[in-house]
């Protein structure tokens, strides 16, 4: 899967869990929870559903690593391979 | 009954605990003895921010750290009390130029900024009121609380400024001055660049004369039944503070304290800004949110020695494979408390076995200003328990009569209200324009909580659940009301019922059962639609994170959503009396 892949992974995710957001625009490098206002249970809910859909399992401890919307795609993109 | 018990060995503290023998305070404390240990203004009354922020500044702690903060990027702050009271004088000052006037309503809507803290100490110099609102919140909780609670100003950033304020101006007439944290311009002639107005500011500032019975802050909280209710505290109620910070926080001089709580929320002003500053201890104010690994490293690399966080952290730390203190170095840290929710047992014994001590947890309320019940550094912990009543504290399980009588439960193990004798200093003073609502909480000598528990033989105190609806979600309190008033706004939506569903990691979340309108049908697109209109209007702290279409809900025969019933029900639990239930 490509890098674009993964994140239009991610993006579809972030719809669903946050439809408010619907169509638009991801930032790519903000903080996902700050910029979108999503609480840590979404962000959650969110890697569980990444975790279901791309088969990678984020451990609280990486939680760091996928801050942002490029550092998520950049994180699934290496866990992945 | 629960049984265990964590015993506690004076050899282990590495400090004496403030609270040698809790029989020998409980039973000798009186809170009028808590005046000595403030100095009160020059003219003779009573204001929080002298007695956090200027007595320290004019004397030996002068050039102590009173705030280290860290910021979200990594940026690191630090103000002394000193500094602290330069800065605070210069917004009060800010204020005070504007025309704000003592008793005024000033509103804070922002992250964990320094500004927040120095603006929460300047808003109380210049005799005002503050008037906390969480940063998470939507557009119509905001709304609410302001209108409710005739909001004049209002600190804040741009841009949450321009989401959440902006677009409903109108509909606040009586908001006079928007203060922005982080514009280098006025917007307009109400909406204010505050550096530039701190920046022409005096740093030197006469505290409003205030007593101890002017209203200091006002926190909203959530109503089963209606909006959300302004909770009136006053400049007094800084005795329970400083009483829970010696006793419960147990703090000393050379303590760092970190409490993790937003100031949105009562813990977030009581014990994030006010408690520690009392007792002269550096606080540290954490912007980021929840992280593992950032928060052990705040932890280790500021040797925090007393830690206030929530349950919901804790069950995330106990996610994290790693075993604390060989990955990091904890040895500052001497005591942890919790509060939000009762934490499970399985929690307080984690901490034992990883932290090498008990996390301690404890109970208050909004409505109580303070903690009420709590565990103790020198005392027994039942994992479990919520503990015992702070000294100065009469608390009891009661039954509520009939006849408006009330009786207090003094057999062990049996459920009832959890009520607290009226008078503390930190008790609420008022719900802000509804007398009505505030009387009928104290009920025959007895405030009564909207809490259930049971006491055991030792006199500890445990939780049982809630005598209403009211959500507890991540440790926040969430009216079902507010959430099926913004729900039925939608076009498909015909009637709804908000319930607190359980959640291993964060209490509950919010679950809403919707019956449609005729002409809309049932689909995840449509549930997709009420989710994202829920989150618009409410903000993810409040809004419904679970939907589920029913055709009909059950209702009494008056009209009204049995909430009750629809909880029983997605728990699979007996559904109990439905004698009132419309067949």
């Amino acid at each position: 899967m490509t890098n674009e892949e993964i994140k239009a992974k991610i993006i579809g995710q972030i719809y669903e869990i946050a439809p408010e957001h619907e169509g638009e625009k991801i930032p790519e490098d903000e903080n996902i929870q700050r910029s979108l206002e999503i609480d840590s249970f979404d962000f959650l809910n969110l890697l569980t559903a990444l975790n279901d859909e791309l088969g990678v399992e984020v451990p609280e401890a990486d939680y760091s690593e996928v801050d942002t919307l490029e550092h998520m795609t950049d994180y699934f993109a290496k866990h992945m391979s | 009954m629960e049984e265990t018990r964590i015993k506690k060995n004076p050899a282990d503290f590495s400090l004496e605990p403030n609270m040698a023998s809790y029989e020998t305070t409980y039973n000798s404390f009186l809170w009028e003895s808590v005046a000595k240990e403030f100095e009160g203004l020059p003219s003779g009354g009573l204001n929080i921010a002298h007695e956090a922020i200027d007595r320290h500044a004019n004397g030996p702690l002068a050039d102590k750290t009173a705030l280290v903060w860290l910021g979200e990027k990594g940026e690191k702050r630090t103000f002394t009390f000193a500094e602290m009271k330069k800065e605070s004088a210069r917004f009060a000052n800010v204020l005070k130029t504007l025309g704000f006037e003592k008793g005024e309503r000033v509103y804070t809507l922002s992250g964990r900024l320094p500004e927040l803290y120095i603006g929460a100490m300047g808003i109380l110099k210049n005799g005002s009121v503050m008037c906390p609102l969480f940063s998470q919140f939507g557009p119509e909780p905001i709304l609410q609380r302001m209108q409710r609670g005739d909001a004049r100003g209002l600190l804040t950033t741009q841009r949450l400024y321009e989401k959440k304020i902006a677009p409903q101006m109108d509909k606040l007439p009586e908001l006079r001055t928007v203060l922005l944290i982080d514009a280098e311009e006025d917007l307009n002639e109400n909406v204010l660049s505050l550096p530039r107005l701190m920046e022409k500011a005096s740093d030197s500032f006469e505290i409003v004369p205030t007593e101890a019975e002017d209203m200091s802050l006002l926190h909203f909280t959530s109503g089963t039944t209606g909006m959300p209710k302004g909770v009136i505290h006053v400049h007094k109620a800084m005795y329970t503070h400083w009483a829970t910070g010696k006793y419960v926080l147990d703090l000393h001089p050379d303590d760092v304290y970190w409490c993790t709580a937003d100031p949105g929320w009562v813990t977030g002003t009581s014990y994030g800004i006010i408690a520690p500053w009392l007792h002269g201890v550096t606080n540290i104010v954490n912007e980021a949110e929840f992280d593992a690994e950032r928060w052990y490293a705040v932890l280790q690399d500021y040797r925090v020695s007393v830690w206030y966080t929530a349950p919901t952290a804790i069950r995330r730390l106990m996610r994290l494979d790693i075993d604390p203190l060989e990955s990091y170095d904890l040895s500052a840290l001497r005591l942890v408390q919790s509060v939000g929710e009762p934490l499970n047992p399985e929690a307080v014994v984690w901490g034992v076995e990883k932290l090498k001590m008990p996390i301690h947890d404890n109970w208050w309320q909004t409505e109580t200003g303070g903690i009420m019940i709590a565990n103790y550094l020198s005392e027994d912990v039942k994992p479990g328990s919520m503990g015992r009543p702070l000294p100065g504290i009469v608390a009891a399980v009661v039954r509520q009569n009939e006849d408006g009588t009330v009786t207090e439960i003094t057999e062990a193990g049996k459920d009832g209200d959890l009520a607290l004798r009226p008078g503390w200093p930190s008790m609420f003073r008022g719900y802000l324009h509804n007398d009505e609502k505030y009387k009928k909480s104290f009920v025959d000598g007895w405030y009564i909580s909207g809490d259930l528990a049971y006491k055991d033989t030792d006199g500890y105190f445990w939780f049982v659940g809630r005598a209403d609806d009211i959500i507890k979600t991540s440790g926040h309190m969430v009216g079902p009301f507010e959430v099926e008033s913004a729900l039925m706004e939608h076009p498909a939506v015909a009637e709804v019922g908000v319930i607190g569903k359980p959640d291993p990691l964060i209490g509950q979340i919010v679950k809403a059962f919707v019956s449609l309108k005729s002409g809309y049908e049932a689909s995840e697109k449509l549930k997709r639609e009420l989710i994202g209109f829920g989150r618009k209007k409410l903000g993810a702290a409040v809004a419904p994170k679970e939907i589920e279409f029913q055709e009909d809900l059950p209702k009494t025969r008056s009209g009204k959503i049995m909430r009750r019933l629809l909880k029983a029900r997605e728990l699979g639990l007996p559904e109990g009396d439905t004698s009132t239930l419309e067949k």
